[in-house]
């Protein structure tokens, strides 16, 4: 996929039936590392990788669940709780991550830099 | 000028009196302790536990830095020898005179030995003090037959420690029959069969007239009725006589059976003297127990209180008799007598239920109106204990029916009994720290809302436990009252406890975590209740935990079965049971080790761990692994990590059973089981422990007989010592034991629960746990073991499943749309092997040197 600028282009990843549902897996964008996680059969939902706290590149690795209104999923290092939709931590909101825009196509899973 | 009170006698109670003096910070006070012993005060209750491990220091009964307050000096191993009230100076057995304006006696009293010819002979023992315990460890190891003399109280807790030093053991008692202050002959009859079932001989209406040389055996007992018995020890446990010698030089006034006479502040007739505890005489009675002793050293503190600081009290506690109720478990065996046990009352009447074959037998006497609980005897299963002796000091009506209290019910429920909500505020719950309801009802209202709390803000149940069932049910009752219900819903997709969603998973046979979410719960979950359920699922239906509908729910140890580290890399743990391993098998593990450049080290659980594995590498790992004969460590659930053996007896000059053996077959057993936290165990192959099973969930000792089964140990962040669940069991009873307490544990236990606080939160503690594991008081016994089995027949290695599983194996790959590894785990040599690099370290490696942006 690939072009010139980087915030506007949409990659696809994989293809929806990689992702087990509730679970997420990690893909390398533009060189950068993306958590992209599957809730229920076919909401998406994509954040940086690297967990703040440890500085491990590790959240595409957490469990996924929801905290009252907020979809999250929990770092598996020290088990800080990031909201899927905003990228903030819960525990410590200086500690947010990137998020990312994600969408379905063609049974394919695509990601793009959200330009927020 | 301070008061200078001496305190002669450190035991139990006289440090009772020093701890109640030290809570009421009394000033212008100079306490000087004369002790006999050559250490402190320690717990006498419980001096049988010495010989079921407990040590010396764990039965101190001294607070650390206790004795190091200001104006307070003990004399160890100084005998106080003569008293001069005129001149109010004690001298000691050195010649030391120490002068006093308040003196205290707290000398006990010592083991009554009967003046039988022979009495005195070697080998001829008692049963008192720790030093008694350290002549009868020494005579013990070299004799093989041991006679208590005594078949009261005290004589059988004797008997049990002579059994756990594994001699064989016989009792002697002149009564015709065993605790015949406490019990009656049916109940007499009862415990003695059930002591003579765990092999103790007992020999009742025997006058032993003469003590002899041996034939077979050091010693000869010659009796009245011309049998004899022979034997290489003897200890003489026929009851107890105060210790008054001082008071009879210094004329201090002595009954006629012995004891200090004393009045109701525990004065003698020397108004500067008080005696307490069991030299001490009230009202024509000698106390043989702790919890009467205990209230007279409150109330000669308080009195001392006053004295100093000159209050008028208008009403100081006064000594007005104890209750003589008791409960004990002698060798597994409960035991209680309650008030007017014998029905002495006239025109009492009784109740009495007996099961042979449980070898259960209760008694209840009541007031000829049938009102009124005057007293009753348990043998066998003591459940009703704390409610009956409510009951019988309150005063409390008796229901209509009294025999329902001691009948058991036939649905098997626990019974009703007694409402707590009936007690009086003022009802004493703990005896032995006197505590009330209104005390535990206060405290939980000041936020102890744990038992664990409650014994920490009131002490009660901390001295003999007793009261611990009856304290929690309280507890609970006010915690309610005062709209405290704790929450102990699992989280907000669950309003169940972990323990209620198991029976749901049991009950409606629920496999999957949807389905239970659906029927039971709201939401998506969580990373608290989806790996609960997990582990659930596992425990009950054993289902390979990475198929689809389970995958989601692990944590991530669980879903790529390794260790996650800080970096973000994994550790990998091949099973090694027991700690054995081959030569060839050590070295495929090196050669794996090496080929993926892991950091290797040796575990405390007797294994190798390796670390800094990629995620991507982890199959390719294992692949290797197996096709070396390695199986899943599981170091990465919740479930048995290992069981830690010794050498034994293949190898050790010192052991007395197979322990590496025993280590592997259970750890073969148990693998795999998923449970709500991790479970270690230890194999010792003799009593020195050298596997350290008395810190591991599940413990065994091995004896000469067989083994000793110790649970709810732990190590880690809050040590505890576990405790002796059964001993001188056969191989197959101990694995049927574990299977029940194991699966008891996954049934019973909160999310991350260890054993260990599993069992500090079990109401009726141990006695309780060994009722349902021994004893099957639930009849859950088949159950539990049916339930193991199901789980050890469907066993199989998570890793062969996962590298054999395409599904799964796809899963194990850094990225999911590059072959690429994660570039964020970076490693740097350390000691010739590797560690992951510091942030410094990798930056400086990427070379993403900050940009110095310099001044202009």
């Amino acid at each position: 996929m690939g072009g010139h600028d980087m915030n506007s282009e949409w990659m696809a990843v994989c293809k929806l039936g990689d992702i087990v549902p509730d679970t997420g897996v990690c893909a390398l964008v533009d060189g950068e590392q993306v958590a992209v996680f599957r809730v229920g059969e076919g909401e998406l939902y994509a954040i940086a990788n690297v967990d703040p706290h440890s500085q491990a590149a590790v959240l595409s690795r957490g469990l996924v669940g929801n905290l009252g209104e907020r979809v999250v999923v929990a770092s598996p290092i020290y088990k800080q709780h990031f909201d899927l939709r905003s990228g903030e931590c819960l525990e410590s909101p200086e500690h947010a991550v990137r998020t990312w825009q994600v969408r379905l196509q063609d049974e394919h899973v695509w990601v793009r830099r959200d330009s927020r | 000028m301070a008061l200078k009170l001496v305190v002669i006698g450190n035991g139990m109670v006289g440090h009772k009196l020093l701890e109640e003096l030290a809570a009421l910070r009394l000033q212008e006070l100079e306490i000087t302790v004369l002790c006999e012993e050559s250490r402190p005060a320690y717990d006498r209750v419980h001096l049988s536990a010495f010989f079921a491990g407990k040590s010396a220091e764990e039965l101190s009964l001294v607070a650390p830095g206790f004795f190091e307050q200001p104006g307070l000096h003990l004399r160890l191993a100084t005998r106080a020898a003569r008293i001069d009230r005129a001149l109010k100076r004690v001298t000691t057995a050195d010649g030391e005179v120490i002068p006093y304006d308040k003196l205290v006696l707290a000398t006990g009293s010592k083991p009554f030995v009967p003046p039988i010819p022979g009495h005195d002979r070697p080998g001829c023992l008692v049963y008192r003090t720790l030093d008694d315990l350290g002549a009868l460890t020494q005579w013990g190891a070299r004799s093989r037959r041991g006679v208590v003399v005594g078949g009261g109280l005290l004589g059988l807790e004797c008997a049990k420690a002579l059994r756990d030093m594994g001699l064989e053991t016989h009792v002697v008692e002149f009564a015709p029959r065993l605790m015949a202050v406490q019990v009656d002959d049916i109940g007499g009859q009862m415990l003695r069969r059930a002591i003579e079932d765990l092999g103790l001989t007992v020999h009742t209406g025997k006058n032993t007239q003469a003590i002899v040389d041996g034939e077979s055996a050091r010693h000869r007992m010659a009796f009245a009725d011309g049998s004899h018995l022979e034997t290489d020890l003897i200890v003489f446990s026929a009851g107890i006589r105060p210790r008054d010698e001082l008071a009879h030089q210094s004329e201090l006034g002595v009954g006629q059976r012995g004891g200090i006479m004393v009045d109701n502040f525990c004065r003698t007739r020397d108004p500067d003297v008080y005696a307490i505890g069991e030299c001490a005489q009230w009202g024509g009675k000698i106390f043989g127990l702790v919890a009467p002793g205990y209230d007279m050293a409150r109330v000669v503190a308080n009195h001392l209180h006053a004295l100093l600081t000159r209050t008028q009290a208008p009403s100081l506690p006064e000594f007005a008799g104890a209750d003589m109720s008791t409960k004990l478990k002698l060798m597994g065996v409960d035991v209680a007598s309650i008030g007017d046990a014998h029905g002495a009352t006239p025109g009492s009447r009784s109740y009495q239920f007996s099961d042979e074959r449980r070898q259960v037998y209760k008694k209840l006497v009541v007031s000829g109106d049938g009102k009124r609980l005057l007293g009753g005897v348990l043998v066998g299963d003591a459940a009703e204990y704390g409610t009956l002796l409510q009951m019988m000091l309150n005063g409390l009506e008796l229901p209509e029916a009294p025999e329902f209290l001691i009948l058991p019910s036939s649905d098997g429920q626990a019974k009703t009994g007694l409402s707590v909500d009936a007690l009086p505020a003022s009802a004493q719950i703990c005896s032995c720290n006197n505590v009330s309801k209104g005390q535990l009802c206060e405290a939980v209202a000041a936020g102890a809302t744990s038992i664990g709390a409650l014994k920490a803000a009131t002490r009660a149940g901390t001295t003999c436990g007793g009261c611990v069932p009856l304290a929690t049910q309280i507890m609970k009752a006010e915690m309610k009252r005062q709209g405290l219900a704790v929450n102990n819903h699992l989280c907000e997709h669950f309003a169940y406890s972990r323990q209620e969603l198991y029976h749901l998973v049991r009950v409606e046979r629920v496999r999957r975590f949807d389905e239970l979410l659906q029927r039971h719960g709201n939401g998506l979950g969580c990373d608290i209740c989806k790996p609960t359920v997990a582990s659930i699922l596992a425990s009950c239906w054993n289902e390979f935990v990475l198929q689809k509908e389970h995958a989601s729910l692990q944590d991530s140890n669980d879903y790529f079965l390794a260790n996650i580290q800080k970096d973000g890399s994994y550790s990998v743990v091949p099973r090694m049971p027991g700690g054995e391993v081959t030569p060839e098998g050590l070295i495929a593990v090196g050669q794996v080790a090496k080929k993926y450049g892991l950091y290797t080290k040796i575990t405390g659980g007797q294994r190798v761990d390796m670390f800094g594995a990629r995620l991507e590498q982890l199959p390719l790992i294992w692949e290797e692994l197996i096709a070396a004969g390695f199986e899943s460590g599981h170091a990465y659930g919740k479930s048995l990590r290992t069981v830690k053996s010794c050498v034994g007896s293949t190898w050790c000059r010192y052991g007395v059973q197979d322990s590496v053996g025993t280590a592997i077959d259970l750890e073969h057993r148990y693998k795999g089981l998923r449970s709500p936290h991790k479970l270690k165990f230890a194999v010792s192959g003799c009593a020195r422990e050298c596997a350290e099973a008395q810190g591991k969930d599940v413990g065994v000792i091995a004896t000469e007989k067989g083994w000793n089964l110790y649970v709810c140990g732990n190590g880690g962040m809050k040590p505890r010592h576990a405790e002796l669940l059964a001993g001188d069991l056969d191989t197959a009873t101990l694995v049927r034991y574990i299977d029940r307490f194991l699966m008891f544990y996954i049934r019973t236990a909160d999310r991350l629960q260890r054993t260990s606080v599993w069992r500090d939160n079990l109401e009726g503690g141990m006695d309780y746990l060994r009722s349902v594991i021994i004893d099957d008081r639930l009849g859950l016994a088949a159950e539990l073991e049916a339930q193991m089995k199901r789980v050890v027949d469907t066993y199989e290695c998570e890793w062969k499943r996962a590298v054999t599983d395409p599904q799964t194996r796809r899963r194990f790959r850094h990225f999911v749309n590059s072959e690429a590894g994660d570039d964020n785990v970076v490693f740097v040599p350390e000691r010739g092997q590797v560690r992951p690099a510091t942030a410094e370290e990798k930056r400086s490696r990427h070379g993403r040197i900050p940009v110095k942006v310099l001044a202009e």
